[in-house]
């Protein structure tokens, strides 16, 4: 299959929103996807991500906004004529065809000549790898088969933009890893510009070129792995990106571009995102790989109980408590048991502190982050 | 439900190994005490199913005179008796098929969810519970001579005379659909909503439009299930006999042959006659059944994705 990059050189969202009733799934989502970039949308359940990609496929009409293939608008078009091609959760194969029609059949709509169809079939067939099956019905192959035979329904027309709607979630961990490196493998080789939708952000991360990450139907944040991973924008970001140690704290003072937060008596010096002003209420976020565990007494370091203790192959996961009452994840790699006393130290670059709430949100009830559950909106994100 | 109930395991006791063993054998292969459960439906159906049918088919083999096949060869030399054969077919299978044509684009057009559903479907299946005596009387005062659709064609001198539409063959076939729609709607439905709707939209974004949709999709993965209420709203067509007699001509175009078998029966007195009568009626109903259920092994009739 020849890289085909070509029909556009950019897909333009222009504050793309989606209504259900009175609720907002989705509300202004702008975004510029350049030919041949891998984008995953990426958020918890709810988070208006699988509307946006029905809005792009053309399942769902917008309530507002337009899309436009570089000057060709496309929202007004329906799914069958706007030439993306689409991954399913549930892969949604045909189910009384075998894995050759199903491939087959986005080229018999385009009343290709018989000749074509059976060869770029085949090929699309040989890229999964699924040559021996290709007779069977999708009833008889195992979940990851009937997922390479929705990818390659999907890619075999070429399309402009691949869509794909969590199509890993459905799998076990050891075949998720294998069909993700599959995905990588095949936009690196066919260079087809995807949409990724998950809620998965170890998937995101190591897929996407760009993140978007959404939260309540908006954007909070589009950039780069490296960028959401070592600065998320706010501690919604924060949160979904692993940092699991969120501490509603007070600023005190700020000087050399760092800001000192205290609650309960515990104080700690962190590097701030957005605007901080002494006296402000902040969460205090950092990852569990980011706190250091020394001995009980070291100097500057916060002494803490250890409670709960995971073991995870060369690390151990573990949950401190400090005298003050802050629970505290660590990872490291020292045998630690319940009941240890420790001492706990968070490098100052390492702690991000954010104001209580960005900009574009409503203030949201303080205290456990992990409470702010957004409600499902129409189609499950 | 099959009528072969075997044996439920042996009846409680001490559990002794090679009985204990048994019972779990037998238990694997699903005979165990919840067998119970089936006497009453075995009961139901050899007290009121196989032992009238047998009797029945013992019964016309003894024809009050001639040989054990004679009365069959009556029916069939008869040209009067033959022709409610022709006459039955001729009403019970084009309003089987309208019946599950009719409903196909309705429950299409109505499996997904919108304001008002339950009002369209609660119109569409009054008429089942009306009965056909009701029906019947209803046909009567609405397509009559002197019923309100001939005033109106009269009063809008698109005719000189009123259309007869009752007392014949038309007035059999309204009630037929009248009755048969509500049951084969019903039944297309269920079927339809048991097919995933995401199939719909996957081809949807590999460009086809709705009628290949339709076409290539949704009818294959219906068919088998179009098939099955095809043989049933048929039988339910081929028993006619109330509206045959009250909206029809059961002397002539309408004598279906349950009028035939009613009046060898209880006319004649003719047990023997009227249970061959029956048999014969049973028979090509067996026959159209099996030709659909043969055409149907050739459809695809696997998952379809559905919460069906």
């Amino acid at each position: 299959m020849s890289t085909a990059t070509s029909g556009f050189s950019e897909l333009r969202l222009d504050g793309v929103s989606r209504r259900f009733g009175s609720q907002d799934a989705l509300s202004n989502l702008d975004l510029t996807i350049r030919a041949g970039e891998f984008i995953a949308l990426l958020g918890p359940s709810g988070c208006g991500k699988s509307t946006a990609l029905n809005c792009l496929a053309g399942l769902l009409p917008l309530t507002a906004g337009s899309i436009w293939q570089d000057e060709r608008r496309v929202d007004t078009l329906p799914p069958e004529r706007r030439g993306f091609g689409m991954v399913f959760q549930s892969y949604a194969l045909f189910p009384h065809m075998s894995v050759r029609g199903n491939i087959a059949f986005g080229l018999r709509m385009r009343r290709l000549p018989k000749d074509e169809i059976r060869r770029r079939t085949a090929e699309a067939i040989r890229l999964v790898r699924l040559e021996e099956h290709a007779d069977k019905l999708p009833g008889q192959l195992s979940g990851g088969q009937q997922q390479r035979v929705a990818i390659a329904r999907a890619v075999v027309l070429e399309p402009s933009l691949v869509l794909m709607d969590e199509p890993l979630s459905n799998l076990d961990a050891k075949l998720r890893l294998e069909m993700r490196t599959e995905i990588r493998r095949l936009h690196q080789s066919l260079g087809l510009t995807t949409v990724y939708v998950t809620h998965d952000q170890e998937e995101a991360l190591s897929l996407a070129d760009r993140l978007v990450v959404l939260r309540g139907g908006r954007v909070q944040q589009i950039g780069s792995p490296e960028q959401l991973h070592t600065r998320p924008g706010n501690w919604h970001v924060a949160d979904f990106m692993g940092y699991r140690n969120l501490w509603p704290m007070r600023a005190q003072s700020v000087r050399d571009g760092l800001v000192t937060v205290e609650a309960d008596g515990l104080r700690l010096v962190g590097d701030p995102v957005g605007d901080i002003s002494p006296g402000d209420a902040v969460i205090a976020g950092v990852r569990p790989e980011d706190v250091r565990v020394a001995e009980p007494g070291a100097p500057d370091g916060v002494p803490a109980e250890i409670e709960v203790v995971e073991y995870q192959g060369r690390e151990l996961a573990a949950e401190a408590r400090t005298a003050a009452g802050l629970q505290v994840h660590v990872r490291t790699e020292q045998r630690l048991a319940p009941g240890d006393a420790v001492s706990l130290r968070v490098a100052p670059h390492r702690l991000l502190v954010f104001p209580t709430d960005s900009p574009e949100q409503p203030p949201a009830a303080p205290g456990d982050p992990a409470d702010a559950v957004v409600e499902e909106a129409g189609l499950v994100g | 439900m099959s009528a072969t109930a075997t044996r439920p395991a042996p009846s409680a006791g001490a559990p002794q190994s090679p009985r204990a063993h048994w019972r779990h054998r037998l238990a694997e292969r699903g005979v165990d005490a919840q067998l119970w459960l089936l006497a009453p439906a075995v009961l139901f159906v050899v007290l009121l199913f196989l032992y009238p049918f047998f009797y029945g088919l013992g019964l016309s083999f003894q024809p009050t005179e001639g040989g054990p096949f004679s009365d069959y060869a009556r029916f069939f030399g008869d040209a009067y008796q033959r022709d409610t054969m022709w006459i039955t077919l001729r009403l019970a299978l084009p309003a089987a098929l309208l019946n599950v044509l009719a409903s196909v684009p309705i429950a299409y057009r109505m499996r997904g969810r919108f304001r008002g559903k339950r009002l369209v479907t609660i119109l569409l299946v009054v008429p089942i519970t009306l009965g056909t005596v009701l029906t019947a009387q209803g046909l009567l005062n609405f397509l009559g001579p002197t019923g309100w659709f001939n005033r109106v064609l009269l009063a809008l001198h698109l005719t000189d005379e009123p259309v007869r539409l009752v007392h014949n063959y038309w007035g059999v076939f309204f009630s037929l659909v009248i009755t048969g729609f509500p049951f084969a709607f019903l039944l297309v439905l269920s079927y339809l909503t048991g097919i995933d709707p995401t199939l719909e939209r996957a081809a949807a974004t590999l460009g086809a439009g709705w009628w290949q949709r339709f076409r290539m999709i949704t009818l294959p993965l219906l068919a088998p299930g179009l098939a099955t209420t095809f043989c049933l709203t048929f039988v339910l067509a081929f028993s006619v006999f109330p509206s045959a007699v009250l909206v029809g001509n059961p002397a002539g175009e309408t004598r279906v042959i349950s009028i035939a078998a009613y009046q060898a029966a209880y006319e004649q007195y003719d047990y023997p006659y009227a249970s061959a009568i029956a048999m014969i009626m049973g028979l090509i109903e067996l026959v159209v059944i099996s030709v659909v259920l043969l055409a149907r092994t050739r459809l695809y009739t696997g998952s379809t994705g559905g919460k069906g």
